[in-house]
């Protein structure tokens, strides 16, 4: 038996394994708690590196659960899948390493961010199955499977969400994110069925290999596009974003990002290699282009005018997502056009995927920053705080490094996936990049100010007690800030493996298919 | 909650057993009727809801060890997880004690659909302990609402009244 | 001519279940988007939740289709599809956590708010 076979697995069963020994765990003691979370999730993370490495070749995983051997995908002489399968190509590796990578760095923070809090047996288990559902959601190749690692990550950040239930904000954060979460969930989950009930089939690559185009598809689409644009949080369905990330504590934010990261990752599987056929007309590319510009535009233009820093952040993610969803739509316009793929659709899909991580890496940093900054002070108010760079200058250099990132300054990585983005869409449209770039400005002139209101300007009376976090803490940050700078030194060797073999992956369907169905 | 008449404790004394007798069966006999471990579980878990409406909030509250249910759903839990390891070398979940048709039994003490019925007893007991915690939490809630009493040992979550 | 209406009235009603399901949707939709009180809204949910499960479980239904347990099938040699009554149990799982989830939050949310009514809940703003 190799253990690198049952890699797919062993993402799952680990995080799921932690959750149910968390119980007994929890009551071992703090070290022993401390020490088991912080290890399940390096192990998360090692898992995570590994199908990376596995899947850099080009190779699709597969992994068939309950199967007689685990590459058996079709037993006994079936024409298609019958058992629930992971399907893992380079481009769900990305998202499983944004994932790994920033629930272990949410890990590390949150041990003395949640410290002062009683209740961490119910924390670190749904922590654990929040982790364990986006890593699902990304790894999984089964339409209804995906629904199930949907809800299981929902559940979890519900509960997480409304973690401090003596604060009447995160209950209400908690309960509208629920509500439309759950409509959005059933609206998901008629869409897989009535696939099912026409195809017969509930696998990605076998429904793909089967799919025609009809009034059923197009309204099974139409649901599966506008749900997961919504859990991602595009604009017109936006309203839940600041809410939740604002009110979580800080080290699920983290975590938090990365699971709307899982759900795009959802959105560009449906359009990329299950309805290829339906989506390559241009309609879905330019609904995805509409979405982007508009949630990047307002959710910048709301960002500004924020006083609160957790809130302010959570609107400038919706600007972000909306850079994502530009950069897939002009991917999706080049899809089937090997001319076009090879003059614009490439560097856009590639400067999409560079976006995913670069957003998941330096969001979460930013949030674990605005996370230290009410540790130390108490207050999320940007008005209340000032002069904090000489109380907290660790804190406030790593928030110069995350903020230029995400404004896209010249020599940080943000700069190149956003040129990426801007030398792409100016091939379909100058208003675009146009439209990208005002939102760019408009993120540095709004962490300016954040930078100035928190760190700069004469120290408050109240403040001057105030001293650096702990260590755990600046080590979650670190985490994410070695990323960065890793992203910032080596973009070229970046761009030119990691994202070309996620991107190469995404166009070619036929492999994903082929995985799956073995010789068609 | 106040308790209701001595009618209702009565058919509550009386019929609460049968509906863990019933709710086991549906767990036991889950690999091959309609029932299973979450069936025959929720089914189960109905006992305390029972109990809870007949007797009142006090004395539900002075006769539970809340323990006792998380540990059932600890034990579920780990054990569905060990059973589906035990497919291992061939892969996550795989029924590899399962007997194949006029095939030879390891033990006579195994059942024949393998781990099925297995898990199917390992999710009865989670779902037993799941959602009586989830009756015993959201009573607590009510509780903690209606006396100001919290859930004990409680430290961060001050800011309930203010 | 009679064999064609004979034909149409079976069709409709092999397909009145799914009639049931759009109205049970629309209603769960109404229910969720109209009321103001917390609990109707949860209620709606779990008619939402209860019509998507009622669907499922009809795409696998055969006409005098047998239960899909090997001795339990019945004479006839049709049997209902087993895989979309897997699915259902999934969702009602799902849905049944949801539920329990969000009724624990309401309970807490009438603590600190003293009101079911949604309007009156709104904090978050801006």
């Amino acid at each position: 038996m190799n253990w690198r076979d049952h890699l797919p697995a062993l993402l799952v069963m680990i995080p799921l394994l932690g959750a149910f020994l968390t119980p007994f765990v929890a009551s071992c003691g703090k070290t022993v708690r401390n020490v088991f979370f912080v290890f399940s999730m390096a192990l998360v993370l090692f898992v995570g590196a590994s199908l990376c490495a596995a899947t850099f070749d080009g190779r699709v995983l597969v992994y068939v659960m309950g199967g007689e051997s685990f590459s058996l995908t079709l037993p006994s002489g079936m024409s298609y899948p019958v058992r629930i399968l992971f399907e893992i190509d380079a481009f769900g590796s990305l998202l499983i390493l944004c994932v790994s990578v920033a629930a272990f760095a949410g890990a590390v923070f949150s041990i003395h961010y949640m410290d002062r809090f009683s209740g961490w047996k119910r924390f670190m288990a749904l922590y654990f199955l929040m982790t364990a559902g986006a890593l699902g959601m990304s790894a999984t190749g089964d339409l209804f499977n995906f629904f199930v690692f949907v809800e299981i990550s929902s559940i979890a950040s519900f509960g997480l969400i409304a973690f401090w239930r003596d604060k009447p904000e995160s209950l209400e954060a908690s309960f509208k994110y629920m509500l439309i979460s759950q409509i959005a969930a059933m609206l998901l989950l008629i869409a897989i069925g009535s696939l099912y009930g026409k195809y017969n089939a509930l696998n990605m690559g076998a429904l793909s290999s089967m799919m025609r185009s009809g009034t059923l598809e197009r309204v099974s689409l139409a649901l599966i596009v506008s749900v997961l644009a919504f859990k991602c949080g595009a604009f017109p369905m936006h309203a839940w974003m600041p809410d939740a990330y604002a009110e979580a504590p800080s080290g699920v934010t983290c975590l938090l990002v990365t699971v709307s990261q899982a759900s795009f990752y959802g959105l560009i599987r449906v359009c990329y290699s299950i309805f290829p056929g339906l989506t390559q007309g241009g309609t879905v590319g330019w609904l995805l282009i509409v979405l982007g510009c508009m949630s990047m535009f307002f959710g910048v233009m709301m960002a500004v005018v924020q006083h609160e820093i957790k809130r302010l952040m959570g609107y400038h993610s919706i600007s972000q997502v909306g850079y994502m969803l530009l950069a897939m739509g002009v991917g999706l316009l080049a899809l089937g056009d090997g001319n076009r793929v090879a003059a614009y659709g490439l560097t856009a899909m590639k400067g999409g995927l560079f976006h995913v991580m670069n957003y998941s890496f330096y969001k979460g940093l930013l949030f674990l920053c605005a996370g230290s900054l009410y540790y130390a002070t108490g207050t999320r108010d940007l008005d209340k705080m000032g002069g904090l760079a000489r109380n907290m200058p660790w804190t406030a250099g790593m928030f110069v490094i995350g903020a230029a990132a995400i404004s896209g300054l010249p020599p940080f990585n943000g700069f190149v996936s956003k040129w990426m983005i801007y030398e792409s869409s100016f091939a379909v449209h100058p208003v675009l990049p146009a439209v990208a770039m005002i939102t760019s400005v408009l993120t540095l002139a709004s962490f300016a100010k954040v930078f100035q209101a928190a760190f700069l300007g004469p120290a408050k009376a109240k403040f001057v007690a105030v001293r650096e976090v702990p260590y755990g803490m600046l080590a979650g940050m670190a985490i994410l800030t070695v990323a960065t700078l890793l992203l910032t030194l080596f973009p070229g060797w970046f761009t030119g493996n990691l994202f070309e073999n996620a991107a190469q992956a995404l166009l070619n369907r036929q492999g994903y298919i082929h995985a799956v169905l073995g010789g068609m | 909650m106040k308790p209701l008449s001595v009618i209702v404790t009565s058919v509550c004394d009386i019929f609460a057993w049968f509906m863990i007798v019933f709710g086991v069966y549906v767990i036991n006999n889950g690999h091959n009727t309609p029932g299973g471990g979450f069936q025959g579980g929720a089914i189960v878990a109905t006992f305390l809801s029972f109990m809870l409406v007949a007797y009142g909030g006090k004395r539900f509250w002075a006769w539970l060890r809340e323990g006792v249910y998380g540990f059932l759903e600890f034990l579920g839990l780990v054990a569905f997880f060990i059973f589906g390891c035990l497919g291992f070398p061939n892969s996550f979940f795989y029924n590899s004690i399962a007997v194949p048709q006029g095939g030879e039994a390891l033990s006579e003490w195994l059942p024949l659909c393998g781990t099925i019925s297995l898990m199917n007893v390992a999710v009865g007991f989670e779902v037993v302990g799941a959602l009586s915690l989830v009756i015993i939490y959201m009573y607590g809630s009510i509780r903690m609402v209606d006396t100001g009493a919290g859930m004990g040992g409680e430290r961060g979550h001050d800011r309930f009244d203010r | 001519m009679t064999d064609s209406i004979a034909k149409n009235a079976s069709d409709f009603a092999g397909n009145a279940a799914y009639v049931v399901v759009a109205l049970l949707v629309i209603m769960a939709l109404y229910s969720i988007l109209t009321q103001k009180n917390l609990i109707k809204i949860c209620i709606g949910i779990a008619v939402l939740g209860s019509s998507v499960n009622f669907f499922l479980v009809l795409l696998g239904y055969r006409q005098r289709g047998g239960i899909p347990v090997y001795y339990l099938r019945g004479a006839g040699d049709a049997m209902v599809l087993p895989t979309p009554q897997c699915l259902t149990l999934t969702a009602i799982v799902i849905a049944l956590a949801t539920t329990a989830l969000m009724l624990s939050l309401v309970i807490l949310i009438n603590k600190h708010y003293g009101t079911m009514n949604i309007d009156e809940i709104r904090r978050l703003r801006g």
